[in-house]
């Protein structure tokens, strides 16, 4: 059994919450230069300057890339022979959250109520996900969530018979439906399979995957504990990816939809298990500060 | 086309201006966003129910003198901005706009009012087209994500109302050669939205 001490999850949500706002992840950071050379709308060209201008002051300056440093989400993958000393371990993640947000000069943004709404003052709580797992690590991924492109995002519960095409155009809807409004290019985290909320979660969970990543449940799961007739072939995960990269970026929306060719930067699947009468598909929006970062204690 | 334009806006620039158009902007800029606009419009209509009024024959300046506004609307330009908190030194943290048609329900009443622009980001409803219309305003867009970049544009920044609000308050800020393109014009005419 291995102990994990509550300050130290604290002291390192603290560092991630700042970090997370002040420096893209390179896949992020490479992709949106990459677009900067390479589109030729002229209009476009000239926001993904600006962008990447803005990335640079924001890394040599210290400032946060976006004003909207997000509502904290944190996806946990605990260990199931760790034992969390000194505390409660959500407060413990609270209380890094409460710290990086205020001596890191990061917004408040969230409220105590969704009808009330009094701003809680130091952007908690947190939006906390736990899976445990095997083994004594302690994996905490910050994911601060802008809700620009959060409120873009979508659920669709489709039937088994759309297949593919109805899951391309419920992404290519969503897409469309957000236009300028979740600061393109974006990325798209897609979900699919499991239920209503786990669609969801699939959703959030894969933007904070490598860009354009493809991932399912049976990637992980040992060979030997799975009959191999269960075993999906997911090859058509791969064309799926490349195929909603395509037609998303012949929208033309552009970047800060002012027209181009990077309505997206990338689409990152996630992928499990589902009912025989469901195909739930979920579709979460994210802008081009795709923020995650990831520690391992 | 380019302009530098010196706040308010004059009438000859709202009618020149045209969707697509890229302003650098001088001068004042009030922040407000969703907790602000809701606070001014339940206030207004507050004094509307109670003077017995038409709307019609409120004036911005009648409503700022009586406190129920903290600005006088008439000629002000909104920036629709939370930013981040200043750090030592700053006069602002990050500055990028927000989201503008989640102030949709409240603008119209605005314009009415003589709010001459509006700083944001994406899409308006038509009901906001139209006042916008009406009223011969502009509304236009700062670039999405690009915070830290814009906030070089402020020069000064000060809260002066809802200051519980947080980062929700209304400030007011003089920025310098600020830049945007006209989303949508005195006439109507909508770029890309």
């Amino acid at each position: 059994m291995r102990i994990i001490k509550t300050a130290e999850i604290t002291q390192a949500v603290k560092k991630m919450c700042i970090d997370a706002n002040l420096y893209l992840a390179d896949d992020m950071k490479n992709a949106l230069y990459t677009a900067c050379d390479s589109e030729e709308n002229t209009l476009g060209r000239k926001i993904l300057g600006q962008l990447k201008e803005n990335l640079e002051i924001a890394g040599n300056e210290s400032i946060p890339i976006c004003q909207d440093t997000g509502m904290a989400v944190v996806f946990v993958r605990l260990g199931q022979d760790v034992h969390i000393e000194g505390g409660s371990f959500n407060e413990a993640i609270n209380e890094g959250v409460r710290q990086g947000y205020t001596e890191g000069y990061l917004r408040k943004s969230v409220v105590n109520d969704p009808v009330i709404r009094k701003n809680t003052g130091d952007n908690t709580p947190a939006i906390i996900h736990v899976e445990i797992v095997d083994g004594e690590g302690l994996e905490i991924t910050l994911a601060p969530k802008g809700f620009g492109s959060e409120n873009m995002s979508r659920v669709f519960m489709l039937k088994p018979a759309d297949g593919i095409d109805g899951i391309k155009n419920a992404v290519l809807t969503a897409v469309k439906d957000a236009g300028p409004n979740a600061c393109p290019p974006v990325v798209v985290g897609v979900g699919i399979g499991g239920d209503f909320e786990k669609s969801a979660l699939l959703a959030k969970k894969a933007l904070t995957n490598n860009l354009n990543s493809v991932h399912s449940y049976f990637d992980d799961v040992q060979g030997d504990t799975v009959s191999k007739d269960v075993l999906p072939d997911n090859a058509y995960l791969a064309k799926l990816q490349k195929d909603l990269y395509t037609e998303i970026n012949n929208l033309d929306i552009g970047p800060g939809g002012m027209g181009g060719k990077f309505t997206c930067l990338g689409i990152n699947i996630e992928v499990y298990p589902t009912h025989i009468a469901g195909l739930p598909l979920a579709v979460n929006m994210c802008c081009h500060v795709n923020r995650h970062v990831k520690v391992t204690l | 086309m380019d302009y530098k334009i010196t706040l308010p806006f004059t009438e000859e620039e709202t009618l020149k201006i045209k969707g697509g158009d890229v302003l650098y902007l001088n001068g004042t800029l009030y922040s407000a966003r969703d907790a602000a606009h809701k606070r001014m419009y339940d206030a207004i209509n507050e004094y509307t129910e109670k003077t017995g009024k038409k709307p019609s024959e409120i004036t911005s300046a009648e409503l700022f003198e009586n406190g129920i506004t903290p600005i006088d609307l008439k000629g002000a330009v909104l920036y629709y901005l939370g930013p981040t908190p200043a750090k030592p030194g700053q006069v602002i943290g990050s500055a990028g706009p927000t989201t503008s048609s989640r102030m949709d329900k409240y603008t119209p009443l605005l314009l009415d009012l003589g709010l001459s622009g509006m700083v944001g980001k994406g899409r308006r409803s038509d009901d906001v087209k139209a006042a916008i219309k009406r009223n011969k305003a502009i509304y236009m867009g700062a670039t999405g994500g690009a915070g830290a970049l814009l906030s070089k544009c402020i020069k000064s920044s000060t809260v002066i109302a809802y200051d519980d609000l947080g980062t929700e308050a209304i400030r007011k800020m003089e920025v310098e050669n600020f830049p945007v393109t006209v989303l949508i014009d005195s006439e109507g005419g909508a770029f890309r939205v």
